[in-house]
């Protein structure tokens, strides 16, 4: 039996095609994102309770958070 | 079902797409419908290891034809009577629900789904950065007293880490707004790339700084690619950066 292995398992190195540096006067690191742009390009890794369906999981995080959208990574259903 | 559940606010939700396509794992209890010994449910679940048939249910919204789905691996952790508990690491829409009623079959007395967990969505897992709705509430009503970043920062991931699955192509500071304005990626502006990316693969498109630029798929493998000078070596399928990000240096054709 073949096995094929998980892509959170595939290893990769970084290759350098060429040495670049980037201009420090635009953009920003994504560790570094303050308010808003913190949630306007944020996810959360939520841990899912029993009971509440997936959609209903996003509208609460939508308003609780106070966001425009809240969309979920894939249905959590019994 | 409870678990791992990825939950993109505002312009992240465009990076949801990846996610739902995105390999899962999930820790599940089935249950047997007679007594069975534990090494023959251990052989019949190992078996539905690698490729695996299943028509999907009735209830999914996904035309129900028969397919192909992967199984990464299955790991039997424990059997105690009727019940087994089991690891298992496979391609996105692979109902697992399905896959215990097959092995009951196999088994010849049925079996069903009795408990599912999902432990990993892509490259989110339960043991890092995971978060419940009690923290959620917790902390983003600690942020509103306090103004404190970091209290956001303690939940809120920034939307690149739902690309931590896909090989990178980093880009030179240049050719970032060109992309931004729905460009392909062509071999010049390619800083740095993984190993292992070949035609057809998709691929996460990022500034030096670390920033997501577009979700695209290779029209060229890391080789090639490290070789070429010019042409488009990858194609922009989402655009994940505002415009005017990083200055505009490109002119469109006359």
């Amino acid at each position: 039996m073949h096995r094929i292995a998980a892509p959170w398992t595939v290893k990769r190195e970084l290759l350098t095609k060429s040495e670049e540096e980037t201009d420090q006067s635009h953009g920003r690191r994504p560790e570094e994102r303050q308010y808003p742009d913190l949630l306007k390009f944020g996810i959360i890794n939520l841990d899912k309770p029993a009971g509440p369906s997936s959609h209903e999981v996003a509208a609460w995080i939508r308003r609780i958070m106070g966001v425009r959208q809240a969309g979920h990574g894939g249905t959590l259903e019994a | 079902m409870t678990g791992v559940l990825p939950v993109a606010l505002e312009d992240a939700t465009k990076v949801i797409q990846p996610l739902l396509g995105a390999g899962k794992e999930y820790v599940c209890v089935m249950k047997t419908h007679s007594d069975v010994s534990e090494n023959r449910v251990k052989e019949v679940l190992e078996e539905f290891q690698g490729k695996i048939y299943q028509r999907p249910p009735v209830r999914a919204s996904v035309k129900r034809r028969l397919r192909v789905r992967k199984v990464y691996y299955l790991e039997v952790l424990e059997v105690q009577g009727r019940d087994a508990l089991f690891r298992i690491g496979c391609e996105a829409g692979t109902y697992i629900r399905k896959l215990c009623h097959d092995v009951g079959e196999v088994l010849g007395c049925g079996a069903h789904m009795h408990e599912l967990r999902r432990t990993r969505a892509g490259p989110f897992t339960e043991i890092e950065n995971s978060v419940t709705l009690h923290d959620v509430s917790y902390l983003h009503s600690k942020w509103q007293e306090t103004g404190d970043g970091d209290q956001l920062r303690s939940f809120i991931l920034p939307m690149e880490r739902a690309l931590g699955v896909l090989p990178k192509i980093i880009i030179r500071d240049s050719a970032v707004d060109a992309l931004c304005h729905g460009a392909h990626l062509t071999a010049p502006g390619v800083t740095v790339l993984e190993t292992g990316i070949d035609p057809g693969s998709k691929v996460g498109i990022f500034t030096l700084k670390g920033e997501a630029v577009a979700l695209g798929t290779a029209t060229s493998s890391t080789e090639e690619i490290l070789k070429a000078n010019h042409g488009i070596i990858a194609k922009n399928d989402r655009v994940l950066m505002p415009r005017g990000t990083y200055p505009r240096l490109w002119r469109s054709k006359r």
